[in-house]
């Protein structure tokens, strides 16, 4: 699938600097509506630091961001999750402390707009109305997922595998437009592995959300993805469907090494300046 | 000693479960704060202290009734935690912890400071507001301040932890306690829950500093009551609320007790003794996460 004529997420020349250091030096890339986008890269390469400027963490030097034709560069993070940037987190980041359930409630938490004495005294037909849609949502996420015989539980106690379900179980609940995945399958075994591309796959079918995700495992990114993009050194190296990804010399070159021993021996005795 | 005066340790018990009620008030604003922001605010006893003063301007000075001056205060001490939140601690955000640490010892310099330049160094009372007649539970007798303070301080208690409960804002700062990072991105305001924290943490700290003002008496060195705070809550562990209970009604009952039997001088020597011995057994205080940061 190529870039669409109306990407619902655009990157635009992004430039990420901490100090003399450039993490992103002139990322552009374009997520079509509604396709599963893949950042690859060797480790380093600049994939969670292009993720954190995407949902608000960082600021970028330069450049600009459009979502859904807006531009979303200079607004705080709870902004976009508003508008529809849902994530998840390459080391877990649940709220420990509380359940399940209680996990996937706070997703809506940005949707909701009352204040003390609303939540304590007024309770409108309208709302109750709302609420009741809420719970048919969560219950839907919940089921889908199958972590119904967890939902009372304290994600704490949860294997590794789950607690990562129950991070997407609370991303969908936001009901975002794009579900950003940061390493969704890392640390697991095979089995979990294959649930996750399922499921990965049925948020796109049965939501329709287009899916951004930054994975280190080949096999599934070449196997989910519409679109590859190939990080290294914070540039974009390739960008182009899975297939002619994986042909790309240069991509081959940025996760081997150049193979030639000789050259890194000559590297190694300061005779060829790097 | 056969003739133990059981009457007298209850009444000494009863005082001291009643000063405990004021711990727990003002160890639930360190909490709130810790809780939320990770600042570990030395300067809780000072906040108490300007609350007094600002009701004690108020009321005497100014003359205004006495709700009137304890709801202004608590407001004028809500827009001072604002004041420092934005303009002491955010900036600091980021930095290492010890650095906040440093900052909220300064700050409390500068309320002291403060304070000395505006309304002197000498000790002040604060209008009595409270009944006077003594209390009688069964044949005990316990003093009228510390009783309505008690009343007061589970009261306000009481209040704080339904509406953290069940307010939205009160689920933002759990979710913002638990991981700061998720709740950015689930749409969490973080910056404008450190300010909640701070401007909410600072109004219950100016009613416990109003309340142990008009039991004792105002002056400057009224932040020494910080340091038994920071004993309750420690006591307690930093992020814990019930800790914050639980710990101020040990620490008040252990002052009671100490000062009836072994003698005044001995109540800082004993709460720091437990202290220690707290943390020899549970260095995370008694309700404490396992996580927090040592300093």
């Amino acid at each position: 699938m190529s870039a669409a004529a109306n990407p619902i997420l655009e990157i635009d020349q992004i430039t990420l600097a901490f100090g003399g250091v450039k993490a992103l030096n002139g990322v552009s890339f374009e997520v079509a509506p509604g396709s599963i986008t893949s950042v690859i890269g060797p480790n380093g390469a600049g994939k969670t630091s292009m993720f954190n400027t995407i949902s608000g963490f960082y600021r970028p030097t330069s450049g600009h961001i459009r979502f859904l034709g807006e531009d979303i560069t200079q607004r705080p993070a709870p902004q976009r999750a508003k508008l529809g940037l849902a994530r998840s987190f390459q080391n877990i980041a649940l709220f420990r402390g509380m359940t399940v359930l209680d996990n996937i409630k706070l997703g809506r938490h940005c949707h909701l707009h009352t204040g003390v004495f609303d939540a304590l005294f007024y309770y409108g037909r309208a709302r109750r109305e709302e609420v009741r849609l809420r719970a048919d949502i969560e219950e839907r996420i919940i089921d889908f997922l199958e972590i119904d015989h967890i939902r009372n539980a304290p994600v704490a106690a949860l294997s590794y595998g789950l607690q990562k379900r129950v991070e997407m179980a609370r991303a969908l609940a936001m009901q975002p437009k794009v579900l950003m995945l940061d390493e969704p399958v890392a640390g697991m075994n095979r089995e979990e592995t294959e649930d996750m591309a399922r499921f990965i796959l049925d948020v796109r079918e049965e939501w329709g959300i287009t899916i951004l995700m930054v994975e280190h495992d080949m096999g599934m990114v070449m196997d989910l993805s519409d679109h590859v993009v190939v990080l290294n050194f914070g540039e974009v190296i390739a960008d182009g469907t899975p297939a002619a990804v994986q042909g790309n010399p240069e991509v081959i070159r940025a996760y081997l090494g150049s193979g030639d021993v000789e050259e890194l021996r000559r590297k190694l005795r300061g005779e060829v300046a790097t | 000693m056969i003739d133990f005066d059981w009457l007298l340790l209850f009444e000494v018990s009863l005082a001291g479960i009643g000063s405990g009620g004021l711990y727990a008030l003002a160890g639930l604003a360190f909490v709130l704060i810790f809780k939320a922001t990770k600042v570990v605010n030395l300067a809780i006893g000072e906040m108490l202290m300007m609350g007094a003063y600002f009701f004690f301007a108020m009321a005497s000075t100014l003359g205004w009734p006495i709700w009137l001056g304890v709801v202004v205060a608590v407001l004028g001490s809500g827009a001072l935690g604002a004041l420092i939140e934005r303009l002491l601690i955010r900036p600091m955000l980021g930095e290492s912890p010890i650095s906040v640490f440093m900052i909220t010892i300064g700050l409390s310099s500068i309320l002291v400071g403060a304070v000395e330049l505006i309304w002197g160094a000498d000790q002040m009372r604060l209008p009595d507001f409270m009944p006077s007649d003594p209390v009688l539970i069964g044949e005990a007798m316990v003093p009228p301040k510390i009783f309505y303070g008690f009343l007061v301080a589970t009261g306000l208690i009481a209040v704080v932890l339904v509406v953290f409960r069940f307010w939205r804002g009160g689920i933002a700062l759990r979710a913002t306690a638990s991981d700061q990072a998720a709740a950015y991105s689930m749409g969490i305001n973080v910056p404008r829950v450190f300010s909640l924290a701070w401007v909410v943490g600072a109004m219950v700290a100016a009613i416990a500093g109003i309340i142990v003002g008009s039991i004792s008496s105002l002056s400057p060195t009224m932040g020494v009551f910080g340091l038994s705070v920071l004993v309750v809550v420690i006591v307690g562990g930093l992020d814990s609320v019930a800790g914050a209970l639980v710990g101020g009604i040990v620490v008040g009952l252990v002052e009671a007790w100490s000062g009836t039997y072994l003698g005044g001088q001995y109540k800082m020597l004993s709460t720091f003794s437990l202290l220690v011995l707290i943390l020899m057994v549970r260095p995370y205080g008694l309700f404490g996460t396992h996580e927090i940061e040592r300093l």
